[in-house]
């Protein structure tokens, strides 16, 4: 049993430091735009998130439509390839996933789960969002520049990442770096606001082990992103520097297409280290908040506790930690001194073991609930065999034997795009569809809701299972085209084709998801404060949608863990956090 | 009910699509079969656990579905359950990576008497270098790389004047002779892949890389770049042919030295 956290509570403390008074809004510019609200700047994050992420989406159905047609399409050339490639890549990992998780679920759930009136720094926060906006303006910029954006590979590898034979050198490559430095720096002003408000504006009785693991998933997520994203940031700099004056940081003597080039003894695979040093947190900062949001998601909509919380949260911490000594697994055919292979891969499968508790500890959570098959749920259990299939697909990737014939294959992007594509992106729609009446006091449609998550699901799984057999026959990645390989056979050719038709109608399903969240906003029911029956506290607010300053008078005080569903002996199936003691029944 | 059933059908249906797969390896022609079997060994296992888990998963969507009057279990903590699944777990992880480290080992560990090919790539072709008669290959450097010496072999260096050059041609290979591949780049990192050795480096400019194997089927290979390059990536290839003594022997007669290619553009100067 978790002792002080459930049942009746400890002694509360009287408060110790006055509220703080905020800053009041006074006209309608300040209200939504200029907001400090951290509600609205989430839903301006999310907003632009979703929006660039549509980008992506495109790019990825012009990726697919060349690969199942090889050169049936005039406009894309291999330049063009590379240049989708790329763009698609960094928009997905970066520009959406990150943003939304961190900007657009971090802003909107910390202080209303916390028990707080804002984010600590509300002004700090809303520069965050300005900043981050103008980083999706500069990248988006590259698209309209002679020679158009980089074609470097999200990877951006230099010496090719800077040198003429790669599309974008002329601006895209400059813009792309500039636009990551600009990220990182918006990024780091909202990461400490993160960051200090769970630590410091955690209302009277919210002691960390009674947070909810989505809390604890966006909180671990940020304090990787503010160790990570500066080794991105200063390899960024580096890599600009070698490209603007002349610099020799990851530029060794090249001779390109015969010409010699001013480059002398810069290192090429230092950039790889700093890349990879901020590459692997990044799949946490990514799978961290979708660990904890989809904890949350069963836990209510099986009206059962979270199985095993404690250990949840010090998987999360340890997951964590782990992922800053992982790095160079993605490196073990870089060239790199092979024998880092040994201790890399070590730690590797090591970061094997507290994934897979989380695993069990989910579907354990399901054993003997009450399991309401909403469409929240419904993603999370998607994300459940998503996040399985392709972690385990990690285990061969991490073992360093196994990577060489893979790497750089289809099955290394299938094992990606399973983990940390379709998984986390399963959850943010399970959180939008939950949170959503939260949000705009408005369901979502359950019907189309259904429609979406079913096409989604066995469409992505249908896109990427097969597309890991194709890594094992060899297929390597980044090819504008196969051409005639002998080794690979027409059968090869044709489940291309399969691939790309499952993803443009997973792309179709996605503009029935768009039309849903702009239809039910004035067409949805009415959701009412507390439409889940759920115990955490943005449930229950004395608005909905929360009003600025999210609690009216009185701050909430808590009383227990955020797991109190199905107690026994309680009136209802759920306790919220902030209610003194249970009822029990006599 | 529907959905458990899907469940059950993704599971099964991704064990038989497994087993039905038109698509697998390539078939092996060098010694890492060890890689195959450790391959092999992570499928079964992580084949295991993903069935498991999904089907665990159906079963519970199927039993606990919401009715009328069901009551979730309140049921936070079970040390001893945690603790076991963690332990065997653990065993699962230790079975996969105990081979992956053997073979590992064995993949980096050059066996002596390997020959030596340098392998040097750049935008978008393959060039190949073999040591002459005095069994070693000259130094090089991206700086002395000219019309006339296209991968920088160091010309005051004596070793090299005998060493067989091989430019933006295919590469034969002795049958079942380990060969150490030293790789080198002069302009960007290229990767040196070819599927049915199961062996990949990259090759990175300023640095000499290697990796090594050993042919175990006489044929012609495709040779692939898979580090991504410039916009001419995917046509970066070559191939290898792996052949007996008296074929190799009579490829090797036919190739120039990088004495014999410099007196050939010495001359061609003289004359003009």
């Amino acid at each position: 049993m978790v002792d002080a956290t459930i049942g009746t509570a400890g002694a509360i403390q009287p408060a110790e430091v006055k509220d703080v008074d905020l800053y009041h809004p006074k006209s309608w510019v300040t209200k939504y735009v200029f907001s400090q609200d951290a509600k609205v700047i989430a839903i301006q994050y999310s907003v632009t998130a979703l929006s660039i992420g549509l980008v992506a989406l495109v790019l990825s159905w012009l990726i697919r439509l060349q690969l199942a047609f090889p050169s049936s399409f005039s406009a894309i050339g291999p330049g063009e390839y590379l240049q989708f490639i790329t763009m698609h890549g960094m928009i997905m990992v970066i520009y959406l996933l990150t943003a939304l998780f961190l900007g657009g679920f971090g802003n909107y759930l910390i202080p209303l789960m916390v028990g707080a009136r804002d984010m600590v720094f509300p002004y700090v926060n809303m520069v965050s969002y300005w900043v981050y906006l103008l980083a999706v303006l500069v990248l988006v910029a590259s698209f309209f520049m002679p020679g158009g954006p980089t074609g470097a590979g999200w990877t951006l590898y230099p010496p090719q990442a800077i040198l003429s034979s790669t599309p974008g050198r002329e601006w895209g490559i400059i813009l792309m770096l500039a636009s990551l430095a600009l990220f990182i720096i918006g990024f780091t002003m909202g990461g400490l606001n993160y960051v200090v408000t769970v630590l410091q504006a955690r209302t009277r009785g919210m002691t960390l082990m009674r947070l909810p693991l989505t809390v604890w998933g966006i909180f671990m997520a940020t304090i990787l992103a503010l160790l990570a994203f500066p080794a991105l940031f200063v390899g960024s700099v580096m890599m600009l520097f070698d490209r603007l004056l002349g610099t020799s940081f990851f530029m060794p003597a090249i001779v390109e297409m015969g010409q010699h080039l001013k480059y002398r003894g810069g290192s090429p695979l230092l950039f790889q280290h700093l890349f990879w040093f901020f590459g692997h947190p990044e799949v946490y900062i990514v799978a961290l908040p979708a660990f904890g949001i989809v904890s949350d998601l069963i836990s209510t909509h099986a009206r059962k506790n979270i199985f095993g919380y404690r250990l949840m949260v010090w998987a999360l911490i340890i997951i964590g930690a782990l992922s800053f000594v992982v790095w160079a697994h993605h490196m073990y055919v870089s060239g790199m001194n092979p024998y880092f292979g040994f201790y890399f891969a070590t730690t590797t499968l090591i970061i094997a073991i507290p994934t897979a508790i989380k695993v069990y500890n989910w579907v354990l959570t399901l054993w003997r609930g009450d399991i309401h098959l909403t469409v929240p749920m419904l993603f999370a259990l998607s994300f459940i065999v998503t996040f399985v299939n392709g972690g385990l697909t990690g285990l061969f990737l991490g073992n360093p034997v196994v990577d060489v014939p893979l790497s750089d294959t289809m099955f290394v992007v299938a094992h990606f795009h399973m983990v940390m594509g379709m998984a986390p992106i399963f959850v943010i729609f399970g959180a939008i569809y939950h949170w959503y009446p939260k949000v705009t006091g408005r369901m979502l449609d359950e019907t189309l809701g259904k429609f979406h998550f079913w096409v989604s699901f066995l469409g992505a799984y249908a896109i990427y299972f097969p597309m890991h057999y194709l890594g094992l026959l060899g297929v390597p990645r980044r090819y504008f085209e196969m051409g005639d390989m002998a080794f690979i056979p027409q059968s090869a050719h044709d489940l291309n084709i399969f691939i790309t038709v499952a993803a443009l109608i997973v792309g179709f399903a996605q503009m029935v998801f768009l039309f849903n969240l702009i239809w039910s906003l004035s067409k949805g029911k009415p959701a009412g404060s507390n439409p889940w029956r759920a115990t955490t506290l943005e449930w229950q607010t004395p608005e909905t949608p929360p009003g600025h300053g999210n609690w009216g008078k009185e701050l909430p005080v808590v009383y227990r863990w955020a797991y109190d569903y199905s107690v026994p002996g309680a009136k209802e199936d759920f306790v919220p956090q902030n209610q003194p003691a249970t009822p029990r029944a006599a | 009910m529907p959905t458990a059933l899907i469940l059950v059908l993704v599971a099964l249906g991704s064990v038989l699509f497994h087993i039905l797969s038109p698509w697998w390896w390539t078939p092996i022609a060098s010694n890492w079969g060890y890689i195959d079997n450790t391959i092999n060994l992570t499928f079964w296992i992580t084949g295991a656990v993903f069935t498991v888990i999904i089907l665990f998963m159906a079963y519970c969507v199927f039993r606990f579905r919401h009715q009328p009057g069901r009551r979730a279990v309140y049921d936070p903590e079970n040390k001893k359950l945690e603790w076991w699944l963690t332990i065997v777990t653990a065993v699962g992880v230790g079975a996969m990576l105990a081979p992956g480290l053997f073979v590992w080992n064995q993949f980096v560990t050059v066996p002596e008497g390997a020959s030596e090919v340098e392998v040097i790539g750049q935008q978008w072709l393959w060039s190949f270098r073999l040591p002459g008669k005095d069994g070693r290959l000259g130094t090089s450097d991206t700086r002395n790389v000219s019309p006339d010496n296209p991968l920088g072999l160091n010309p005051n260096d004596p070793n090299g004047h005998d060493d067989v050059v091989i430019e933006a041609d295919d590469l034969h290979l002795l049958l079942g002779k380990p060969v150490k591949l030293l790789l080198r780049s002069i302009d960007v990192v290229h990767s040196f892949y070819v599927p049915e050795f199961r062996a990949k480096m990259d090759l990175v400019p300023g640095m000499v890389t290697y990796v090594w194997f050993i042919p175990t089927r006489t044929g012609t290979f495709e040779m692939l770049c898979t580090e991504l390059c410039g916009s001419a990536h995917y046509n970066m290839r070559a191939k290898v042919v792996v052949e007996q003594e008296s074929e190799y022997q009579a490829w090797l007669r036919k190739q120039k030295t990088f004495a014999q290619l410099s007196a050939r553009t010495r001359q061609a100067k003289g004359t003009q």
